[in-house]
């Protein structure tokens, strides 16, 4: 059992840390441009939110097969497919969790407002500087609300990481496939343990984020 | 010419600006105008936040021309907004360095001496969230004079203050404007902030700067007597004014 803790464990940090990683110039992007396409990216990028999961994960699976063009890109760093292995559920992961990283950095960055920009503008930053030494601590409440929503929505997902994961013991297994393993072959002494598990994780984060918001709106 | 000429033009929303100034070296020109008239958008043009044609020289530096376009970070200015705008992260003294540390380094004895004359010894290490709007804005003002400006920009800094910040902070302006050998431009339509606080004024009407200066000049002249009248009569009379006339 331990070792499917291990591997959600490692895959939700891995794919919160990538997921920020790459999550925060789409939505400094977002918040700052006045284009009118840019609610048309909001939009894709906001799609995981309603797409049912095996819809992601069936085009997911075909992009990391061993046909596709991204594969064939890949196939000179000897790389030949993703599917049914860790890598590829950290990508699939990434998508899926999307929009839970964009949206509360976004919303933070456009809280903030063009102000302190150009006030570190005034002061000689210049954007980068200014980015970092600014932008990025004044959202950093959004930043963390980020990083708990992808992390708990990562280790919440099942339909996207069965399909591109396939579920192998060891290797692409996470809890919540082995709990539908174990309901399978009726083993529900076994699912419950980490079905509860699970159970007060969910709430811990939910308190969590209650506990952020409320810190949030006492000191604004 | 070592002050400031300014030649802008452009629309900013319903107000098409088509402006030309100079500005004395040293000296508080303020900057006036009905509300609507664009003083806030002709500041920000000046600091470069915001993009109009024509040409901004400070101290014989190009800030912008018809090729150049320098851009605000690298425009030796000090810009104290409407709003102080400390950034809510940094103590205030984390503020005040702020701009220091990027335009040549933090150097202690000017520190401690703009600290003395605004008074923010005992803020220092406060977070910003609990500053009175007073304090605020002395803090911004100390801020934008830490940074090493050529030029310091002033955009209506009083006018979200209630009377008694008002009255607590304008002697400290007074006493920044005697010591200070710095162009200022400084925006307001108080009536009292100009006539204790400007050498020589600017109207901007319908898009365009005049000089409003004559009246005040000459009344401040009548009230005045040595150094002082001596520095307004330079002051106009680098403005173009004749304080006799």
């Amino acid at each position: 059992m331990l070792d499917v803790i291990w591997t959600t464990v490692r895959l939700a940090a891995v794919t919160t840390i990538l997921l920020l990683v790459l999550a925060t110039p789409l939505a400094w992007w977002l918040a700052r441009r006045r284009t009118w396409w840019k609610e048309i990216v909001a939009a894709v990028a906001s799609l995981p939110i309603v797409l049912p999961p095996t819809v992601l994960g069936f085009y997911l699976l075909l992009l990391l097969a061993p046909q596709s063009p991204l594969m064939a890109l890949l196939h000179p760093f000897g790389v030949r497919t993703l599917a049914f292995t860790f890598e590829g559920l950290v990508i699939g992961s990434m998508v899926y969790s999307l929009p839970f990283a964009v949206q509360p950095i976004r919303a933070a960055f456009e809280a903030m407002g063009e102000r302190p920009m150009e006030v570190a503008a005034t002061l000689r930053a210049t954007p980068l500087d200014a980015f970092v030494s600014i932008a990025l601590p004044m959202a950093r409440r959004g930043f963390l609300g980020a990083a708990i929503l992808v992390f708990a929505h990562t280790v919440g997902e099942f339909g996207v990481v069965l399909m591109i994961g396939g579920s192998v013991p060891g290797k692409t297994e996470v809890v919540s496939t082995r709990i539908y393993q174990l309901v399978e072959s009726l083993q529900f002494g076994e699912a419950h343990k980490l079905a509860a598990g699970l159970i007060a994780f969910a709430f811990a984060v939910m308190l969590a984020m209650m506990l952020i918001e409320r810190t949030g709106s006492r000191r604004t | 010419m070592s002050g400031v000429a300014v030649r802008l033009k452009g629309r900013v929303g319903p107000v098409a600006l088509n402006v030309a100034f100079e500005a004395p070296a040293v000296g508080i020109t303020a900057l006036t105008g009905p509300s609507g008239s664009g003083k806030t958008s002709l500041v920000r043009a000046i600091a470069g936040l915001l993009r109009l044609e024509g040409e901004v020289r400070v101290g014989g530096a190009v800030w912008q021309d018809g090729r150049t376009f320098v851009p605000t970070h690298r425009r030796a200015l000090g810009y104290v907004f409407q709003e102080a705008s400390l950034l809510p992260h940094l103590s205030v003294r984390e503020n005040l360095i702020y701009g220091a540390r990027r335009s040549g380094g933090v150097d202690p004895a000017t520190l401690d001496e703009t600290v003395a004359l605004l008074r923010l010894e005992p803020l220092l290490a406060r977070g910003v969230g609990a500053l009175s709007g007073g304090e605020r804005q002395r803090v911004a003002l100390g801020r934008a004079l830490l940074a090493r400006p050529r030029l310091l920009l002033m955009d209506e800094p009083l006018s979200s203050l209630d009377a008694a910040a008002k009255a607590e902070i304008l002697p400290y302006l007074e006493s920044l404007h005697r010591s200070l050998a710095l162009p200022v431009i400084y925006v307001s339509h108080a009536r009292d902030e100009i006539d204790r606080l400007a050498d020589r004024v600017l109207m901007l009407r319908d898009g365009h700067v005049e000089p409003a200066g004559r009246p005040d000049a000459e009344a401040r002249l009548a009230t005045l007597g040595g150094p002082e009248r001596d520095r307004l009569a330079l002051a106009a009379l680098r403005a173009g004014l004749d304080p006799d006339a």
